[in-house]
């Protein structure tokens, strides 16, 4: 059987979700081999292995710390050696970059933003913004292929798996490049990152400042919290919030917008979510035209009153 | 400094846009310089007003690719401030793919440098607001062999030990952080990287005599059947509108829609 050599970027456990589905979907196509950025340990390797994988590569040392261009080499030279009959990726900035590069030293098509692929290797991906979906192939060389979050189910983890081959990858000469040279941590939220997450809310510039609500819900609800390009602008949340044509197009299983009007961008970054609830005290914000569920009513009544009723639900 | 800025001719996405004909091509008609280049233009002008501007010897060149509308957003771009502007022009580019895109351009850049000598830096918007795949600037620094700084969000270029180092902010989900590149270098930067200028009639008025080049293919030394839809190497089978999502429920608030929020959420097995 053709394998799928699946890149993951995961430094420790647990396997996130988005690496599950990635796994999940190789194993539909082929025999999934994985080529993990970092060296795996025992316990790594237990829980690729439960997830599918029958082979790891890993480098053979630390890869260097050079943007994407030492890890776009490594993942082309394990793709040499296993020679997969597709690779998969995440569809985070990184990801996509990785696959880019990696597709100039193989050869070979890269197509990005996938929510499914097919056994025969056709691809459907969301373009201009959600609006429409293509059917896409790579005619030359390896797919390369990068599958957005949220678009497959993972498979329940399998501990009785057998351990996986390992290989090790020479480290290989990443030519010019940048160095990361500094790295600070924001507050760190405990919150799920928003290209992943499967429950957004979100809010704009009804929220007047105060994103208190916002989040009290997002976190009621294990989700991440969002922001229109307004609500970034104004400073009221930071920027790496931002959804939309020039923030981070989404798809959760649930989007909750509160307090944003819905104008063609905003509206761009988020209608692919499988269900869409408005809160917006305008009845004429664009944003009804596309709720499943819309409120029209003042977000600062209606999203602590959900808040309380959840919890009173849970109690 | 001299500093390339790619610009791209791209449907206004503040209108509805389409995919037609047997490539599924996007209709180009509405077309306008693609917003997120702006701030690339921005960050190169800043970057060459710092050295003294045109007259110390620094060039601003914007290159754009497509067919012949696509010299507007050369034309803007002039208008903004670039001080040079290079169109490449050719019928055999339609229906390029990111790899035939960046295949070309990295001609064209190459072409640029012959002319003008060596390139310090290829300036790009964090991706086009058309294809939105962020393939080409990652895929131009591997043909080019640039180093690679992308997302930047801030950007400067100074000196260390007497050889210039391009220095950059790049933000992410849960932290921050500064890389450094030797030049040359590719460099793409986001929407929070400035505030771009307007063109300024003075602007638009000096843009008038500003030259812009066309390049063939044949003139930069690409084989037409390596780009365009032929030689694409991905290719777009079927495309179709997502379906409209239809409207839901509306309800106005009685004082208990939260509480029927909640209700919903129940109903769809989301809490």
């Amino acid at each position: 059987m053709a394998s799928v050599l699946v890149f993951l970027d995961v430094p420790a456990l647990p396997l996130p979700r988005a690496a599950r589905e990635l796994l999940t979907l190789a194993g539909t196509v082929g025999e999934p081999a994985v080529a993990a950025a970092h060296r795996v340990d025992p316990a790594m390797l237990d829980a690729l292995a439960s997830h599918g994988a029958v082979k790891v590569y890993e480098p053979a040392g630390e890869l260097d710390t050079v943007l994407v261009a030492a890890k776009a080499a490594f993942l082309a030279d394990a793709a040499k050696t296993e020679q997969p009959a597709a690779i998969l990726l995440g569809n985070s900035f990184e990801d996509r970059e990785i696959a880019a590069r990696a597709g100039i030293k193989l050869g070979s098509g890269v197509i990005t933003d996938a929510v499914a692929v097919a056994p025969d290797l056709a691809v459907t991906k969301s373009v201009l913004a959600g609006s429409y979906t293509s059917t896409c192939r790579v005619r030359t060389g390896t797919p390369i292929i990068t599958v957005k979050a949220n678009s497959v189910e993972p498979a329940p983890a399998d501990p009785s798996a057998a351990a996986p081959q390992r290989v090790e990858v020479p480290l290989s000469e990443t030519g010019p490049a940048a160095r990361v040279t500094g790295r600070s941590g924001k507050r760190v939220s405990g919150r799920p990152e928003l290209a992943e997450a499967r429950v957004i809310v979100a809010g704009g510039r009804g929220m007047d400042g105060n994103f208190g609500p916002v989040e009290e819900l997002a976190d009621l609800l294990g989700g991440a919290v969002g922001a229109s390009r307004a609500a970034t602008d104004a400073g009221w949340i930071e920027h790496s919030a931002q959804v939309g044509q020039t923030g981070k197009t989404v798809s959760p299983q649930l989007y909750i917008s509160a307090g944003i009007s819905g104008a063609i961008q905003q509206k761009a970054g988020m209608q692919t979510a499988k269900v869409i609830v408005a809160v917006n005290k305008d009845a004429d914000a664009p944003v009804f035209e596309i709720a499943d569920f819309g409120i029209v009513g003042d977000v600062f009544s209606v999203l602590p009153q959900a808040a309380e009723e959840i919890r009173k639900r849970r109690a | 400094m001299n500093i390339v800025v790619l610009v791209k001719h791209v449907p206004d996405a503040q209108f509805d846009r389409h995919l037609t004909g047997p490539g599924h091509t996007l209709n180009r008609a509405e077309s306008i310089l693609s917003e997120l280049d702006e701030y690339a233009l921005e960050a190169a002008l800043q970057l060459a007003e710092a050295r003294g501007g045109e007259s110390a010897g620094n060039r601003v060149t914007a290159l754009a690719m497509g067919p012949a509308a696509a010299v507007n957003a050369v034309k803007k771009s002039l208008q903004i401030g670039a001080y040079a502007g290079v169109h490449l022009a050719d019928d055999a580019l339609a229906g390029s793919d990111a790899a035939g895109t960046s295949l070309a351009l990295a001609a064209a850049v190459r072409a640029i440098a012959e002319s003008q000598g060596p390139v310090d830096l290829v300036i790009t918007g964090m991706a086009s607001t058309d294809g939105e795949t962020s393939l080409v600037p990652a895929q131009l620094a591997e043909r080019l062999q640039l180093a690679q700084v992308t997302f930047a969000s801030e950007l400067d270029v100074v000196d260390v030990d007497g050889a210039p180092v391009v220095k950059a902010r790049r933000d992410g989900d849960s932290f921050t952080e500064t890389v450094e590149a030797p030049l040359p270098a590719l460099v793409s930067v986001t929407d929070q990287a400035n505030s771009p200028r307007y063109p300024n009639f003075k602007g638009i008025m000096a843009a008038k005599k500003k030259p812009v080049t066309v390049l063939t293919l044949a003139e930069i030394g690409v084989d037409p059947a390596q780009v365009g839809h032929d030689g694409a190497w991905t290719a777009v089978a079927a495309s179709a509108p997502r379906p409209p999502r239809s409207q839901g429920t509306i309800i106005t608030d009685d004082g208990t829609a939260g509480v029927q929020l909640v209700d919903y959420l129940a109903a769809q097995k989301l809490i």
